[in-house]
This record gives structure tokens, C-alpha cells and sequence, in this order.
């Protein structure tokens, strides 16, 4: 296929999983900040902003972390290439180059998301408008997901998206993942404390995994599990390596690929899946959370490189 | 405004009601005019919904916005689309003639029946594609030719768009809403489908593969970019024919052979189907600083690589100038007499032409010859003082730009406006398709002047769209 075709494809499906992600941790630091103990509810959004993988961009404009700041650079503000509203705009900007592409149910699902975001944009926002502007972005991006999933082709455009998406997932959750180990934990004495059974709980609460700990790992939240969860799980969607185990899948399933070209982000991707597929916590754990989920985020980010040369986007 | 008393109104609307549109009258006077008002406004979700949009230059507001569609059909009978597509083809064969005899041995023009000056002057003449020979000899493969009627059996021709007219896309889609919308009416009327045009063009354009293709031909669509105001159809069409919607950045030419960069590498283009001007589309022979076209693909073409649908060069056939001649080209190349007639036209180049040109301008509709869209284009009846005024002075500067026409009385069809239903002008553009036979989908698009007395139907000054429907009995 067109090589420009499978980038736009590409990004398409990683810009609506992007503003998915972003919908759930702004509506799960909202939650959070409401119910902290202490007084100090804004470094639930300073977490947001460097679980959302932008801490240096933001600051560069923002003095404090707050609940308007936050909210309104991660969800609206047009300066910042991956707010939400921008990461729907691009989407659909993608999507309107590849017309030909699509389904027709897809596009009038991309579309008709970003013809109802230009209402919430010019209506105003207060705390209701905000919470139904969240549910509609994830309800949105479901749609988005759903229809693809349920009518395109399974040739490769339809690998170009998926990767597209399970990529973007991979870093997500790696970035997720890594901020609530880090940032998050002040002082030694609040591990294993009230806040940090909430930080957990709350991880969880994003990737939508509340119920799916309970029934994998019975009994209280233990930052270990979460962890196993997020990493190694296959049966979780949004675990590393179910996600990594998807990009390869639909990396194989490329037909028309030049071997000479693309065999290096298959090796790449690959790798990083036996590791993931063959890992255990405990070792994960000992030798550095942090280190193993940057080097992770890395790798993400040279896999999206190398997807892109390899296939000549 | 007033309106010459003549004006024909293709229905007869609202009490001479003519046989074709009996259907469409009894379904008028049925439908509560609150479902039909629901309608209208369902189409216009369903317009936005589809994305079928229109980009307008240099207004400030929705970058893209709708063309207003009309639920209210135009209607044909059987009969009167025969006589149409007849003279229809009679005339894109005779265009495509002269095309190639101008690049050619110039017959008509050591014939002298047509002014040398007119065609070798002309920006539109390209030398670039002389001697060279193409499939089919066709150099116009998709035309558009704007016609007007003014009673039950006069029509004329506008204009002929021999470069990249653009349309037809409301034509199938409008069809597409309508019968979304009302398919009980489709049930009863015996309409002749134009849903097939896409598979119409595939073949036309895959006819006309270049000598040296090799197997199927692989057929593109090479289109400007999503801020061309016509993007949607482009994608429309390439969708609809289910090939690749290239950009200029997706091609290149090596060893005078077209490829396109996919993801396992480069793949072999044998004809494309270019929505880009001439002046772009190739930057080594023609404005070396576009980036929509691709280095190379005039050599390609020229090497026998390659097809570009429309040809370079098919433009010097629509000047409005070089227009005046195609009744004698009909007569020059086919031996036949036209079957549709030009609207009498004063070409201001001529002095006595120009004199009458300026002694009726509040009579007379005046056109810049190399502008479209209903830009540069002055109609008397309808212009203040100031504005007669302001084009006097450029038509004076510059007489050989321009050319004059009467004002014709358009034919009207009913059309939904504010205060309820009103007659409106119509115009029609049929498509005709040239390969190794031409084809035409019956109908065309009818675009509608929708403020009252308006005669200027382009979508960039307030036009709106009707579906085209041809009764099949």
C-alpha cells in the first residue's frame, strides 16, 4: 500500500488512543485530588502532567501544576500538539487524507467525533461539562476503536493501524506506570500508607483495570501486582505485553514488506516481547522498575522509528 | 429584478405541470411540508456526516462548508436525455479531434477555419505536446460540458471544461441522499442510476494504459492535497474506483518509469488520473517551483510509460475563446452538422464585436475568457452603475480577454426556499468519459442559482446542487 497511506493510518489510530489516555488520567487525578487526605492536592496533577509525558513542555508555560493549568493544557489547550483536542484534530487530519482507506463507518466516526468536539469547544466548560467531556472522549475513541476493528480489511492498512494503537498503548503504560513508582512516592514512610493504597488504586482506575485486579489477583492493592499486571499479563489489553504481543503479530502479518527494510523494528519489537513474555516481577523489580519501564518508553519510541523507515513513510 | 416574461420552468410549475415531473408533483402535494422541512435538515446532517465538503477561498468563517443541496429533482425524460447524449458525444469527439490535430498537422488551422493566433498564442497551447501521440488519441478523457436550456427543446452549450472539471461527485452522492431519504419516490419513479460512474471512469482510464504497460494497468488519482477545494471528491473517486489517492510527494520518475512509494517500495503507475493544472504537474517542464506534481512525469509520458488523464495541453479546447470554433470543428473532423448549439457569442478581440459589446453591456453577460468560477465575469441585467462602470474600463484595457453573450432566459425547476417553494435557474453538467468508446452516465450535475433572478449557479457565489434525474421509460 501507499506508504503515506499506512502513516496516516498509523497515526490516526495512536492519536485517538492518545486522547483516550489522557481522558482517563485527567478524570482520575480529578478523582484523586477530591479525596486526598492531606492538603496538597496538586501533586496529583504534577503527576498527571509527567504521567502524560509532557513535564518539561509544560512548565515551560505553566508556573504550577494546578487543576485548571492541567486541565486545561492536557484537554484543550491548542498550543500543546497532544492535548486532547489536538490529538483529535490530528486524527481526523489523518484520517482525511486517507479517505480512501477507511471504511466509510470510520471515517463518519472520526469525523463526527471532531465535528461534535468544535460544540464542546465553543461551549463553556465548568466542572459537569468537564466530566461529560471526558466520558464523550472515551466513548468517542471506543467508537473510533470499535469500527476499525469491526470493518476494515484485514490487510495492511489494518496493521498499520492497529500497531498505530498498540504502540501508543505500550507507552502509555510504561509512562503510567513509571510516574506513580517515582513521582509519586514522597517519603519512604508513605509506602504502604492510606495515599498509597490510593495512588494504586487510582493507576488502576486509569487503565480502567479496577475490577480485572480483582478477579486476576484477589485482596488488597499491592503495588507488586499492579505492577505484574500492567507489565506481564497477556489476558490484560492494556498490559506491555499484551501490547507488544499485538505489534508483532500485525508487524508479521504485513504482506508486502521488503525484508531488507523491515527487519529491524521486527527484531526490535520481538525482542522486547520474549522479554516481556518470558519476564518475571520479582527480577523486574529488583533490578530497578524505573530503568526497566524508561528503557521500555526508549524502545517505544525507536520501534515507531524504525516502523516508519522501514516501510518508507 | 424583473424576469423576461419567457422563462421556461422545466416543471411547470405550479399548474402547467409537464409529464416528467407528474411524480415528483403528486409527491410535493403529499408530503406535509413539516416532514419535508425535516428532510431537508436530514440531508444536511447527512451532507456533514459524509464529510462531502467544499473548501471557498478567501472567506473568513468554516473553512468547510456545504453546498446547499435541494431536495426538489430535476427531472428528464428519456427522450430528451437522447438527444442530449447524442449531441454530447458528437461534441467531446470533435473536441478530442481537434486536440490532437492542433499538436498535430494543424489541418484546421492551414484550413483556416479556426485563427492561428488564437490557438498557437494561446497560454493553453503547449508545445511541449507536439508530435506526440496517445492512446485512443484522446486528450480530453473526463469533460465537463455546462449546458443551459431556455425551452423544451433549445439547449446550449456554456462552456466545455476540457482540464480537470470537478462535480461529479455531487452527482452520485446527491443521488445517494436522495434515496436515503426518500426511497419510497425511487420505487415509483424508474430513475436511471449514475451510482456506476466510478466504474465507468476505471474504464475509461485503464483503456487508455500507455504503449509500453505491462499486464493490468495500475490506475491513480493524483490529487493536490487536503486543502484543495475539490479534496473530498478526489477521494470520493479514487474510493469509488478503489484505487490509490496519491499526492506528488508518493511519486516519482526514474529512467522515464512512474512509481509510487509503498510500504514494500516502489510500484509501477501506468495511468494516472491527475486533479492537478498543467502548470503544476510537472516541475522540469513547466513552473519549476511546484512541489504537487512530480519531476518527470511529462518523460514518462512522452517515453510511452505513462497515461495523465486529462492530457497536458487538453486546455486549449475550453478557452472561451477557441469555444466560438467548436460548432465548425464539429463540422471540420465528423463531416456532421452539431447537434448542440453554442450561445451566439461576440468575441471582443473584433472590433465590431467589441462596439456591440459596449453599446448593450446592460444587456449582455460578459466573461474573462481564461477565468472560471464565475469569477471576472460581469452580468449586465443584474450589475449596479458602479459595477458596469469598473468592468467597462477593463474591458476596454484588455478587449481580447473577454467575450460577450446575451443574457439567456436559464430554464428554471422548483427549488426550496425561505418562503416555500420558488422557481430557480438551472444549469446541467453531463460528464462525458473518452476511452477507447465514450461513455456517459446519464444526467450530469444541476446546479442551482439560489438567490431570487440569479443566474450565476457556481457553488463559490452561493450555488446549490439538485439531483439529476433521467426516467428510464
Amino acid at each position: 500500500m501507499l506508504a503515506r497511506t499506512a502513516s496516516n493510518l498509523f497515526w490516526l489510530a495512536r492519536y485517538m488512543e492518545r486522547a483516550d489516555y489522557l481522558a482517563r488520567l485527567l478524570q482520575v487525578a480529578g478523582h484523586m485530588s477530591a479525596v486526598r487526605v492531606d492538603a496538597d492536592g496538586n501533586s496529583e496533577w504534577e503527576s498527571a502532567i509527567a504521567a502524560a509525558g509532557c513535564h518539561e513542555e509544560f512548565f515551560g508555560k505553566h508556573e504550577a501544576a494546578t487543576a485548571g493549568s492541567v486541565i486545561d493544557y492536557l484537554a484543550f489547550d491548542r498550543g500543546n500538539p497532544s492535548s486532547i483536542c489536538n490529538c483529535i484534530e490530528t486524527s481526523r487530519r489523518n484520517a482525511r487524507a486517507v479517505r480512501t482507506a477507511l471504511t466509510s463507518d470510520m471515517w463518519e466516526a472520526v469525523n463526527t467525533s471532531w465535528m461534535e468536539l468544535r460544540d464542546f469547544e465553543s461551549s463553556e466548560m465548568n466542572e459537569d461539562r468537564l466530566t461529560e467531556f471526558l466520558d464523550w472522549v472515551k466513548a468517542r475513541t471506543s467508537l473510533v476503536h470499535g469500527v476499525y476493528a469491526n470493518t476494515m480489511l484485514r490487510r495492511d492498512g489494518f496493521h498499520f493501524t492497529r500497531i498505530g494503537q498498540f504502540l501508543e498503548r505500550a507507552d502509555n503504560t510504561a509512562r503510567l506506570l513509571d510516574v506513580k513508582y517515582h513521582v509519586r512516592l514522597p517519603t519512604v514512610q508513605d509506602v504502604g500508607g492510606v495515599v498509597d493504597y490510593y495512588q494504586w488504586l487510582a493507576v488502576l482506575r486509569v487503565v480502567g483495570a479496577r475490577r480485572a485486579y480483582r478477579v486476576l489477583f484477589k485482596g488488597h492493592v499491592e503495588p507488586a501486582q499492579v505492577a505484574e499486571l500492567l507489565i506481564l499479563r497477556p489476558e490484560f489489553p492494556r498490559s506491555l505485553v499484551f501490547c507488544f504481543e499485538q505489534i508483532c503479530l500485525n508487524l508479521d502479518a504485513i504482506e508486502s514488506h521488503d525484508p531488507r527494510l523491515s527487519s529491524e523494528c521486527k527484531r526490535i519489537a520481538h525482542s522486547q516481547y520474549a522479554a516481556l513474555r518470558f519476564g518475571q516481577i520479582e527480577p523486574i523489580i529488583e533490578q530497578g522498575l524505573h530503568e526497566f519501564l524508561s528503557e521500555l518508553v526508549d524502545r517505544c519510541g525507536l520501534l515507531g522509528a524504525e516502523i516508519a523507515r522501514g516501510h518508507l513513510f | 429584478m424583473s424576469e423576461p416574461a419567457t422563462v421556461f420552468d422545466e416543471m411547470g410549475w405550479p399548474d402547467q405541470i409537464r409529464p416528467p415531473y407528474a411524480l415528483v408533483d403528486a409527491w410535493l402535494k403529499s408530503v406535509p411540508a413539516e416532514q419535508l422541512a425535516l428532510k431537508r435538515r436530514e440531508a444536511e446532517v447527512l451532507f456533514r456526516r459524509i464529510g462531502i465538503t467544499f473548501a471557498v477561498y478567501t472567506e473568513g468563517g468554516d473553512p468547510e462548508r456545504l453546498i446547499p443541496f435541494d431536495l426538489i429533482p430535476r427531472v428528464m425524460a428519456q427522450a430528451e436525455w437522447q438527444s442530449l447524449r447524442k449531441g454530447l458525444e458528437q461534441r467531446v469527439r470533435a473536441l478530442n479531434a481537434f486536440i490532437h490535430d492542433v499538436y498535430h498537422d494543424r489541418e484546421i488551422l492551414k484550413a483556416g477555419r479556426i485563427p492561428e493566433r488564437l490557438v498557437l498564442n494561446n497560454p493553453q497551447f503547449r508545445p511541449e505536446m507536439v508530435g506526440l501521440d496517445l492512446p485512443h488519441n484522446v486528450y480530453t478523457h473526463i469533460a465537463g460540458i455546462d449546458m443551459v436550456r431556455t425551452g423544451p427543446d433549445e439547449y446550449y452549450v456554456l462552456e466545455d471544461n476540457c482540464r480537470t472539471p470537478s462535480g461529479v461527485s455531487y452527482m452520485v452522492e446527491n443521488r445517494e441522499v436522495m434515496m436515503r431519504l426518500f426511497p419510497e419516490l425511487f420505487r415509483r419513479a424508474g430513475v436511471a442510476p449514475v451510482a456506476h460512474y466510478g466504474d465507468e471512469l476505471l474504464e475509461t482510464l485503464r483503456s487508455v494504459a500507455p504503449p509500453n504497460c505491462q499486464g493490468e494497468p495500475t490506475v491513480v488519482l493524483l490529487t493536490p492535497g487536503i486543502h484543495n477545494s475539490a479534496y473530498y471528491e478526489h477521494a470520493f473517486l479514487a474510493d469509488e474506483m478503489g484505487i490509490d489517492l496519491v499526492e506528488g510527494a508518493d511519486l516519482l520518475v526514474r529512467n522515464e518509469i512512474c512509481y509510487m512509494r509503498s510500504t514494500s517500495g516502489l510500484t509501477r503507475v501506468d495511468v494516472i488520473y491527475r486533479r492537478i493544472d498543467d502548470d503544476y504537474i510537472d516541475p522540469l517542464v513547466f513552473r519549476p517551483e511546484s512541489m504537487l506534481g512530480a519531476p518527470g512525469l511529462h518523460f514518462a509520458t512522452r517515453a510511452g510509460n505513462l497515461t495523465l488523464a486529462n492530457a497536458i495541453g487538453a486546455g486549449i479546447a475550453d478557452d472561451k475563446a477557441v469555444y466560438i470554433h467548436v460548432p465548425e470543428m464539429v463540422r471540420f473532423y465528423l463531416g456532421e452538422e452539431p447537434l448542440l448549439q453554442n450561445v451566439p457569442t461576440h468575441d471582443c478581440s473584433k472590433p465590431d464585436d467589441l462596439a456591440y459589446t459596449l453599446a448593450h453591456i446592460d444587456q449582455l453577460v460578459v466573461k474573462a475568457v481564461h477565468g472560471s468560477g464565475g469569477y471576472g465575469m460581469l452580468v449586465g441585467p443584474h450589475a449596479s452603475k458602479a459595477e458596469i462602470e469598473t468592468f467597462v474600463a477593463q474591458l476596454k484595457a484588455r478587449p481580447h480577454d473577454y467575450v460577450a453573450q446575451p443574457t439567456l432566459a436559464l430554464s428554471t425547476v422548483p427549488t426550496f426556499v425561505e418562503s416555500g417553494i420558488a422557481p430557480r435557474h438551472v444549469d446541467l453538467r453531463p460528464f462525458v468519459l473518452s476511452g477507447e468508446q465514450i461513455r456517459i452516465v446519464p444526467g450530469g450535475l444541476t446546479r442551482v442559482a439560489l438567490r431570487d433572478g440569479s443566474l450565476v449557479v457556481n457553488s463559490s457565489q452561493g450555488g446549490g446542487t439538485k439531483d439529476t434525474w433521467v426516467l428510464e421509460r
